[in-house]
């Protein structure tokens, strides 16, 4: 098991999460969160006051997947969420140690 | 260009019903034309007048405050929709306590400068009492005279609290407003506007009106007035923290849209409404309301391409108000294509003026209130002298003396009203600083660090904008 973390520009979510779903992926949370990497910031001016903004909106993406799935699912993601330019994002996969679905108590395999 | 000439419409028609009743039917006839002689309001003028005094209240409430308010960061948004709202508030009451009185009776000994206390609390004004307008024998009643007037002076003050928005105690505008249109802008509207109307031109007035000055609807009584007051409060008052290191991006330029919008519109009540009648002068008011605003926000995003930047909604709404600004004094007197190079002119300058002139001195005039009515009042005032030429296509200056448009000198007007540009600033500069360093002396002017750090909203009011 293994978790998926994507950080993607805002307007591919439906892209992924259709590629996502396509592969057999059942289940992801998505947060909006801030942050830069190459793509640094950009500049806003306010009656020529300039302002660096450094932070740009991203969304954040989380899937657990079983083992076979992962490779699948990264390559989904990345096929999806890519458009050659700067800023497209990053997938981190980190493994999972403990699944529980809260509403059975149906525990790891059988929780996704 | 308003005034109060009060008519003896009460005495007249008390006369005339006394005379029918002691000779009767005999005399009725008589008594008729006798109560024809004195004017009577026109119900058509009566009713653009109230329409446009709720007009310029929607100027203020919500429009002005809409667009300061978009333009603050969103921890500071309710302590700028507060601080407009205390003030017209606030002004108003005085208004009919003092104000009033102060700004257009006569004045005495000093009534080149400030009026009297013949109408305090409105005293000896009736349904009865009428005021001439600007054309010989029309009248309207007082009383709408006095809530037009009423709504110009709430809304100056208003303008002011812009340049230190984010960072000024409530309690230091609480003190402030009051003392401010008392001291500054009571003796400014006298000063420009109170004249004894076509019926009485002869009459002693107001000093700067005396200069032969002209100013429609208030480009210095409201704007250079107030543009130079908060240029003294920013001064003063010191720049925020975090001023030019931090994100201070307006949190909502929606609001300030929305804000702008209402003040075009509200801005046809101030503009035409400076009339004081439903006349072609107010409908040609309203075109230039409309042009010469127009031509100044393409002025302000086209100097924003040329400089490089990308046009922006903020530039273009500010041109809006630059051009609405400009375009006051001059409004009943340029023709329409005088009023659109005025307005993109105004534009242009004040762009300037809110970039490279405030970048220069760095100064910290949160909303540029003195970038946008200080200097587009200047560019307006001075601009009504050419455009006000009937050679240029305005309306000239009509002599009541004459009874005919006068002759123009395009350099003896502009010298007249730069006249009147430097006594308001004086004025409003010297008597800006001495309330508003009393006013420090007295409660303070500025909020603890931490305070302004949380956002004035929290700790001066106790309650946030939004919650979600």
């Amino acid at each position: 098991m293994k978790l998926i973390m994507a950080i993607i520009k805002p307007f591919k979510l439906d892209d992924v999460r259709a590629a996502l779903t396509g592969i057999g992926v059942e289940g992801m949370t998505v947060t909006e969160v801030k942050g830069y990497g190459r793509q640094k910031g950009h500049t806003e001016i306010y009656r020529g006051a300039e302002y660096v903004v450094s932070f740009m909106p991203k969304l954040k993406i989380e899937a657990v997947v079983p083992a076979e799935l992962v490779e699948r699912a990264v390559e989904a993601i990345a096929a999806a969420a890519r458009t050659g330019q700067i800023g497209d994002g990053k997938i981190f996969v980190t493994p999972v140690e403990h699944i529980v679905r809260i509403r059975t108590g149906e525990t790891d395999r059988d929780a996704f | 260009m308003t005034k109060r000439r009060t008519l003896p419409a009460c005495a007249a028609k008390l006369a005339s019903t006394a005379l029918a009743g002691l000779f009767g039917l005999i005399l009725a006839g008589s008594a008729a034309v006798a109560q024809d002689a004195a004017p009577v309001p026109d119900k058509g003028d009566t009713a653009w007048m109230m329409v446009a005094s709720a007009l310029v209240l929607l100027m203020t409430v919500p429009g002005l405050a809409l667009f300061y308010g978009g333009l603050v960061r969103s921890k500071n948004m309710l302590s700028v929709l507060m601080q407009v709202l205390y003030s017209t508030a606030v002004v108003c009451i005085i208004w009919v306590f003092y104000g009033y009185s102060l700004a257009f009776t006569n004045g005495g000994s000093l009534n080149s400068f400030i009026g009297g206390f013949d109408r305090l609390f409105l005293a000896g004004v009736g349904l009865e009492s009428n005021l001439e307008t600007f054309t010989k024998g029309v009248v309207i009643p007082e009383y709408v005279f006095i809530v037009f007037q009423m709504t110009f002076a709430a809304i100056t003050p208003a303008l002011i609290v812009g340049a230190m928005a984010e960072r000024i105690r409530f309690a230091a505008i609480a003190l402030f407003i009051p003392l401010w249109v008392t001291f500054v802008y009571f003796p400014m509207a006298h000063m420009v506007w109170f004249w004894g109307g076509p019926s009485a031109y002869g009459d002693p007035a107001g000093f700067i009106f005396s200069l032969g000055a002209v100013d429609f609807a208030g480009g210095t009584v409201v704007h250079i007035n107030s543009g130079i007051a908060a240029l003294v409060g920013a001064l003063l008052i010191g720049r925020r923290v975090g001023y030019r290191s931090e994100l201070m991006a307006p949190h909502s330029l929606t609001m300030t849209l929305i804000g702008g919008g209402l003040l075009w519109v509200g801005w046809f009540g101030f503009n035409a409404g400076s009339a004081l009648e439903a006349s072609s002068g107010a409908v040609l008011a309203m075109l230039n309301t409309f042009v010469a605003t127009a031509a100044a926000s393409l002025g302000w995003i086209l100097m924003e391409v040329v400089r490089g930047h990308k046009p922006s909604l903020l530039g273009a709404i500010s041109g809006v108000v630059a051009g609405l600004v400009a375009v006051t004094p001059a409004a009943g007197l340029a023709g329409p294509v005088g009023a659109i190079c005025l307005g993109f002119l105004a534009g242009a300058i004040c762009f300037l003026a809110c970039t490279s002139l405030k970048n220069r001195l760095g100064y910290d005039d949160s909303l540029d209130v003195f970038g946008v009515h200080g200097v587009g009042g200047i560019v307006g005032a001075i601009g009504t002298g050419i455009v006000a030429a009937p050679a240029l296509g305005g309306t000239g200056i009509f002599d009541y003396a004459t009874g005919a448009v006068a002759d123009y000198s395009i350099i003896g007007q502009v010298l007249a009203q730069a006249k009147a540009v430097i006594v308001t600033v004086i004025w409003s500069g010297i008597g800006s600083l001495a309330l508003f360093k009393l006013v420090d002396l007295v409660v303070g002017l500025r909020v603890a660090t931490e305070e302004e750090r949380e956002g004035l909203d929290l700790s001066g009011h106790g309650e946030r904008a939004y919650n979600y």
